[in-house]
C-alpha cells in the first residue's frame, strides 16, 4: 500500500488496523540469480537498485540479525559530500543527489534535512585544509563555503566563538546542503522498496560459509538456514567483512574498530545544523526527536566488541561542553558503539575480487551512512553487471597493489 | 579502558599509558630491491583483522617507552597475555601468568 493522503485518511478512519507488513519475511529458496550479505542501508540499497534498475528480482538479501541493526542503526545520521579527492566527491555528490529525492523515490519518508554541516577550524593548518577543500569542492560543482566565526555563529547560536577558549574558531567550512535523515526509515524504506519488488529479505541467516565450485567460483552459501545456491554474491557486511572474506580465503586491506556515538536527554530544539570538529574530535546535531546526537572517535585498538572505551567518549564530551557551553549540564541518555572496516586511505573499496562471483562493498570506515544511496546504485550496477559502475572503478581493491590510492584520511582523521 | 600488562615494567597499567601500534609479527620484505607490487602490498595494507584473537603490538609510552606485543581477544577485549619484542607469539590456548 502507498503512503499517500488518501491511504493515510482511510487508514485514520479504520483505527490503523489495515497498514500491512513492509516488508515479506519469506524462507529462503533453494537458488537465486544474487545474493547480497548484509541487511543494512548499503545492502538494502543494493537489492533495491539491482531490482529497479537492471530487472534482478530472483535476488535475496541475507542478514545475521535484524535489518538495519549494525552499523545503520548506530550512526550519527550526517550527510555531506564535500570531500577533497575527485573520485570521492563523484561517489558522495551521486549519494547527495539521491538523498535529495530519496523519499519520493521510494515513497517512504526517510527526513532528509538539508539543515547544513559546518566543519569548525581550530588553527591554521585546519583554515589551510578547509580553504582546500572549499576550493576543491567548487570546482566540482559541489557547494562549500569558508565563513568567519561570527557567520559561523549566526548559522548555530549556541556555538561559543569566545577567542579566548582552549581551541578558538578561527573560521569553518560550510556545506549548506549537508544534513541529516532518518537511519532506520533509510533501511525500511529501502527493504519495503526491494521486497515490493520480490526481493527476499532474509533475516536471521547468518552465513558460515561461501562455497566454490572446483573452478573457483562462487557456487553459494552456507547459512545458519541452510545451503542456498547462487553464482554471485555480494557482501556487505562493514566490520564484519574480513570475516566473511577470509570464508572465500580472500585477506582484506580492513582494520574493524569499535566507534561510539552518544545521545542526550530530549529537548527544545536549540540547534539548527550539523557541526562537526575533526581537530578536537567532536560533532554534534540534534534529531527531530530533541535528543543531541553526538559522535566520538574510534578506539585506538580493533576490536569487535561493539563497545567503545569511555575515555574516547568523555574526550569527546569535554570538546562538546567547550564548543557549546550551555549544554554542560545535560544528561547522556544512552552510548553505543558499532564496528566501523577502515581502509589504509580511509575511502571505500567497491567492486570485484580474486575469486569469480564475489564482490564487495566495504571499507566505508567511519562515514558510511551519506554514502548509503550512492553505493546502492552503483554496487548494483557492478554486481549486476561483472564490472565495476564508472563511478566505483576508481575504488577498486587493486588499487592497494597499483598504489592509487584515493587518500581522504586528512578529511577523516577522525570520526565523520 | 584497557588494563595492560607491560612485560617490560611488569605491572598492569590503563590503557591510555600505551600507544597501540598495529598487528605484530607483520614482516618487512627480507629483500626490498626484488620484492613485488604483490608483497609490498600484502605487507603495507593487508591485515587479519580476525574476530577472536590478535597478536598485536603496543607501546608503553608513558612508561618504558618499549614496544612488545600483546594477544588480545577482539570479542571480549579481554588481554590473553603479553609478550616481549621478539618473543615468538605464545599459544592461546596455553596462556602464561599475568596480572603481574
Amino acid at each position: 500500500m502507498r503512503f499517500s493522503f488518501l491511504n493515510v485518511a482511510r487508514q485514520a478512519l479504520a483505527g490503523n488496523q489495515g497498514w500491512p507488513e513492509q516488508w515479506r519475511s519469506p524462507e529462503p529458496k533453494a537458488a537465486y540469480d544474487a545474493i547480497i550479505v548484509g541487511a543494512g542501508g548499503h545492502g538494502l540499497a543494493t537489492a533495491y537498485y539491482m531490482a529497479k534498475e537492471h530487472g534482478l528480482t530472483n535476488i535475496a538479501v541475507v542478514e545475521k540479525g535484524w535489518l538495519g541493526g549494525g552499523n545503520t542503526g548506530r550512526n550519527t545520521t550526517i550527510i555531506r559530500s564535500n570531500y577533497l579527492w575527485e573520485e570521492s566527491q563523484a561517489i558522495y555528490e551521486h549519494a547527495l543527489k539521491l538523498w535529495e529525492g530519496l523519499s519520493e523515490e521510494l515513497n517512504y519518508n526517510v527526513m532528509y534535512s538539508a539543515r547544513g554541516v559546518m566543519m569548525l577550524a581550530h588553527n591554521a593548518h585546519d583554515v589551510q585544509v578547509f580553504k582546500r577543500h572549499v576550493h576543491a569542492n567548487r570546482l566540482a560543482g559541489i557547494d562549500n563555503e569558508w565563513i568567519s566565526p561570527e557567520e559561523a555563529k549566526a548559522f548555530c547560536p549556541i556555538l561559543n566563538i569566545s577567542r579566548t577558549i582552549r581551541y578558538p574558531i578561527v573560521g569553518a567550512a560550510l556545506q549548506r546542503r549537508g544534513g541529516t535523515a532518518r537511519h532506520d526509515a533509510v533501511a525500511w524504506g529501502y527493504a519495503r522498496g526491494a521486497s515490493g519488488r520480490g526481493v527476499d529479505i532474509i533475516q536471521n541467516c547468518e552465513v558460515t560459509g561461501i562455497r566454490r565450485d572446483p573452478s573457483g567460483a562462487v557456487a553459494g552459501l552456507e547459512t545458519t538456514r541452510g545451503f542456498v545456491a547462487t553464482k554471485k554474491v555480494g557482501i556487505v557486511a562493514a566490520g564484519h567483512t574480513s570475516v566473511l572474506m577470509g570464508m572465500a580465503g580472500v585477506r582484506m586491506p580492513l582494520e574493524s574498530y569499535p566507534l561510539q556515538a552518544l545521545v542526550s536527554e530530549p529537548i527544545k530544539p536549540i540547534m539548527p545544523c550539523v557541526v562537526m570538529s575533526n581537530t578536537i574530535h567532536a560533532y554534534m546535531s540534534q534529531s527531530d526527536k530533541g535528543e543531541l546526537v553526538i559522535g566520538a572517535g574510534t578506539d585506538a585498538y580493533t576490536s569487535y566488541s561493539q563497545t567503545g572505551g569511555l575515555h574516547i567518549a568523555t574526550h569527546t564530551l569535554d570538546a562538546i561542553c567547550e564548543l557549546f557551553p550551555n549544554v554542560r549540564r545535560m544528561r547522556m541518555l544512552r552510548n553505543w558503539g558499532g564496528i566501523v572496516d577502515v581502509t589504509p586511505d580511509r575511502s571505500p573499496i567497491i567492486g570485484k575480487t580474486p575469486v569469480p562471483g564475489l564482490f564487495v562493498n566495504c571499507g566505508w570506515g567511519t562515514g558510511g551512512f551519506k554514502a548509503t544511496p550512492g553505493s546502492g546504485h552503483v554496487f548494483a550496477h557492478t554486481v549486476a553487471k561483472g564490472e565495476p559502475h564508472p563511478i566505483a572503478a576508481p575504488f577498486s581493491l587493486d588499487r592497494f597493489r597499483t598504489g592509487r590510492l584515493i587518500d581522504e584520511a586528512a578529511a577523516a582523521a577522525v570520526a565523520h | 579502558m584497557l588494563l595492560i600488562p607491560c612485560p617490560y615494567c611488569e605491572t598492569s597499567r590503563p590503557e591510555i599509558e600505551f600507544r597501540h601500534a598495529g598487528e605484530a609479527h607483520v614482516a618487512r620484505p627480507l629483500d626490498p630491491e626484488t620484492a613485488g607490487d604483490k608483497t609490498w602490498s600484502e605487507y603495507l595494507y593487508f591485515r587479519a583483522n580476525p574476530k577472536g584473537v590478535i597478536a598485536e603490538r603496543w607501546r608503553h609510552v608513558s612508561g618504558c617507552g618499549r614496544f612488545f606485543n600483546c594477544l588480545r581477544d577482539t570479542i571480549s577485549d579481554k588481554i590473553l597475555t603479553t609478550y616481549r619484542a621478539g618473543e615468538p607469539r605464545p599459544d592461546p590456548q596455553a596462556p602464561k601468568e599475568t596480572g603481574r
